[in-house]
């Protein structure tokens, strides 16, 4: 459980505190970031690969376009698709898990066992797969990550729902004949919010990461929309002539994810898990 | 050899210099028991840890003398390992989690005892605890074993290195009453026989009147009063030994008949067999419930009178025969029971800290539950919460509160008043009171036999502690093995105990004899 205190400031310690920092700093950079942009993204204001100098700060791509502009037009789609991919993930994930751990006998074992076998593939190989059977669509690409988030949340969410499920409070709600969908969505779920808090902060951490590798791969967002993932595929030959549209993207996503590590880490120590 | 174990002065405070512990001064001469009652919070465990030269996280000991022996507990030349474990040795309350589950008894065993001994000398420890001597035991694991042989092994333990002072902290409140009674009599010969002194923490009066040789009442952290036990517990000078003693329920005490004007059977159960997985635990019970009446069922742990509160309940699956309610038959599983007849059968747990959920407030606990059977307004819904809360005694501020804010007496009163609120017939107490503290617990019962009389509510209550059945109950059954081996009227039951498992368990129980 977390403990309820004043503010996440001294629940999450140090640690968890620089993580959450890190973490906003990027979605904050992110969501603001097209307000923010003096250029298009798209406009071509230079020569290729221009190295940087004042007004265009980080240099010029293999295009020509302002590659600050296109860091700062970038992010929003990533990090709102993943966001939206991840709690759609970890919802579906932690009902269906909490319904397993709850009901036991052979739905649990559907469940489960389904679980183990969507889980056999690798996650960018299960969303590669439909996404090239299908096409780079957006509300596939989401759907598709957040799918590939549900068995393994589906785990953790079971394990947590069998031992709240043998707690006297659950066995009371079954006494008094409490629908099954309320004992799930209002007796069990809350107390399993601290690892659920977690798997959040980690899988959105994953989904960004897929959304970033799609993006490069070039069945992510498509040119000449402006995408982190993307940037560094287009620009990554030209690394030796001017290497920030490559090394931005990639430092942003990596102090994305470490941000939320840090986090996630901190709300786990928290909550006892 | 000097005397004993002797404390001075002690003074246990938290890091930012709350006093916990105040003054305490202790005295126990070899060979001899000091029981340390209090109840929970009172400090008394935090002095048996004290004790062994340690501290909870977040307390420190800021002053004090504890001399076992020649050593000097709290001298900074005294070294930990050397105390622990060969001057003093700590008992726990729970066996079965003090025991690793992978080792075999024998190998933990071994490990306590200063030189590594030969199994001869591990079967002999055996015996001197009154545990076969053949090697089966020591080839075990922990939880191959009962309660009562667990506890046993961490008695051979606790004295295996003879050490000066065994420490125990409420090491049979979870045996029945007879196997603890065999315990006692193993740990006070004993400490007689190798001359260790023990300090015995506890919350149980009767207990402690049998065992030790002194007592010592804690409350708040200071030790109100002390002297040899039959003087403190016959005799008790401070208020607050006379307030706990009173508290404590008598065997010879009876509930008051009940007054109906017209008699009926409310809940009764025919043929009823359940099972846990293959195997048949209750073998064919019959039993009614008289309108208005207690019904206590009693028996030692596993006789199967936790599973027949269940299988009334509808919690248990795997069940055969009839159990109807105002004579229409109740379906086995909860979920399959018409809504009246679940309203009116309510079920309440033995542990507070578990029956309560732990995210939602209580008044949304309470409310889940009106909510459930009725539709009512806002405004009546608070006036329903608040009614139910007043009905055992607690304000109605405690309905914003979540139960890790509570007291266990609390939360207890708080699951009660959760049952009440869907306005039950029956009510199942499953061993309601034996999470609480004696005055809790009196307060407890005291509320429950209130109802009694002003709603005509009837219960089904199960329980292990006697002295408690005859205070509250008007019929008791007894059970033993999955059959009901005895039933009838309170006073006949408890005075003329026909069946020899009723003699066997008035024979075991602990009775506080003393007069207040």
């Amino acid at each position: 459980m977390i403990a309820r205190a004043n503010s996440w400031f001294s629940v999450l310690g140090l640690e968890g505190n620089i993580g959450l920092l890190l973490f906003l700093g990027v979605v904050a950079l992110a969501v603001i970031g097209p307000f923010i942009a003096t250029q298009s993204p798209l406009d071509f204001i230079d020569a290729p690969l221009a190295p940087a100098s004042p007004g265009e700060w980080l240099g010029t791509d293999v295009l020509g376009r302002d590659v600050l502009a296109r860091v700062l037009w970038g992010g929003y789609r990533i990090l709102g698709g993943g966001a939206l991919a991840t709690i759609g993930g970890v919802l579906v994930g932690a009902l269906l898990g909490i319904y397993a751990g709850h009901r036991k006998g052979w739905p649990d074992q559907a469940i489960m066992r389904t679980a183990d076998a969507v889980q056999a593939f690798p996650q960018i190989i299960l969303v590669l797969l439909f996404v090239s059977l299908i096409g780079p669509e957006t509300w596939l690409i989401l759907i598709m990550v957040g799918f590939s988030h549900v068995p393994s949340v589906a785990r953790v969410a079971r394990g947590g729902a069998v031992r709240v499920a043998e707690e006297d409070h659950i066995r009371f709600c079954e006494a008094i004949g409490m629908p099954q969908w309320q004992i799930i969505a209002r007796e069990i779920l809350p107390n399993l919010k601290g690892i659920l808090l977690v798997e959040l902060g980690l899988r959105l951490a994953y989904s960004v990461v897929i959304i970033a590798a799609l993006g490069f791969l070039g069945l992510g967002t498509q040119p000449p929309a402006a995408d982190w993932g993307l940037m560094i595929n287009e620009n990554r030959i030209a690394m030796a002539s001017n290497p920030w549209p490559v090394v931005v993207p990639v430092l942003l996503i990596a102090i994305l994810t470490i941000g939320l590590n840090l986090a996630a880490d901190a709300i786990s120590r928290r909550s006892g898990q | 050899m000097t005397a004993g174990t002797q404390v001075r002065d002690l003074n246990i405070e938290t890091r930012n210099g709350k006093a916990i512990v105040e003054n305490v001064s202790l005295s126990i001469p070899p060979g001899e028991i000091l029981g340390l009652v209090g109840e929970s919070g009172s400090g008394k465990t935090t002095v048996g840890l004290a004790l062994l030269g340690y501290c909870r996280s977040g307390l420190k000991i800021r002053s004090g003398s504890i001399r076992i022996g020649e050593t000097e507990v709290l001298a900074k030349a005294t070294a930990i390992d050397d105390l622990r474990g060969k001057v003093v040795f700590y008992m726990p309350q729970d066996p079965a989690t003090a025991l690793n589950p992978f080792l075999r008894v024998g190998t933990q065993l071994a490990e306590t005892f200063r030189d590594r001994p030969d199994e001869a000398a591990l079967r002999k420890s055996l015996g001197e605890v009154r545990l076969p001597e053949d090697g089966r035991i020591l080839h075990a694991h922990a939880f191959e074993l009962s309660g009562g042989q667990q506890q046993r092994i961490a008695i051979a333990m606790a004295f295996a290195n003879r050490p000066r002072l065994i420490v125990m902290d409420e090491p049979t409140t979870g045996l029945d009453v007879t196997t603890q009674a065999h315990v006692l009599a193993t740990i006070k010969a004993l400490c007689r026989e190798h001359g260790v002194s023990a300090l015995y923490v506890s919350h149980d009066l009767a207990v402690v009147s049998q065992l030790a040789n002194e007592v010592a009442v804690m409350r708040n952290g200071r030790i109100v009063e002390t002297g040899p036990a039959r003087e403190v517990l016959g005799t008790p000078k401070h208020e607050y030994t006379q307030a706990l003693i009173k508290a404590l329920p008598r065997l010879k005490d009876r509930a008051a008949p009940i007054v109906v004007e017209k008699p009926e059977t409310l809940l009764s159960v025919r043929r009823l067999k359940a099972w846990h997985g293959p195997f048949e635990v209750l073998h064919g019970i019959d039993l009614d419930v008289p309108r208005g009446a207690c019904v206590a069922l009693v028996g030692e742990s596993g006789s199967g009178k936790t599973t027949l509160s269940r299988c009334v309940a509808g919690l248990h699956a795997g069940l055969s025969g009839t159990i109807s309610f105002r004579g229409q038959e109740l379906q086995h599983a909860a979920a399959d029971r018409p809504r009246d007849l679940r309203k009116r059968v309510q079920y309440i747990f033995q542990n507070p800290y578990s029956s309560l959920n732990p995210e939602h407030t209580i008044g949304r606990s309470i409310q889940t539950v009106i909510a459930l059977f009725e539709r009512v307004s806002r405004k009546e819904m608070a006036d329903r919460v608040a009614d139910a809360l007043a009905q055992v005694s607690l304000p109605k501020e405690i309905a914003n509160r979540y139960p890790r804010e509570l007291s266990g007496g609390q939360r207890q009163r708080a699951a009660i008043a959760r049952a009440l609120a869907a306005e039950p017939e029956l009510l199942i107490c499953d061993e309601i009171t034996s999470a609480l503290d004696v005055s809790v617990q009196a307060r407890v019962v005291e509320l429950l036999q209130d109802l009694q009389r002003r709603r005509g509510l009837s219960m089904l209550f199960v329980t292990h502690n006697l002295p408690l059945v005859a205070n509250i109950a008007q019929q008791i059954l007894v059970m033993q093995a999955g059959n009901i081996v005895e039933g009838g009227n309170a006073s006949d039951v408890l005075d003329q105990h026909r069946a020899e498992e009723t003699r066997r368990l008035l024979r075991d129980t602990p009775d506080f004899t003393y007069e207040a």
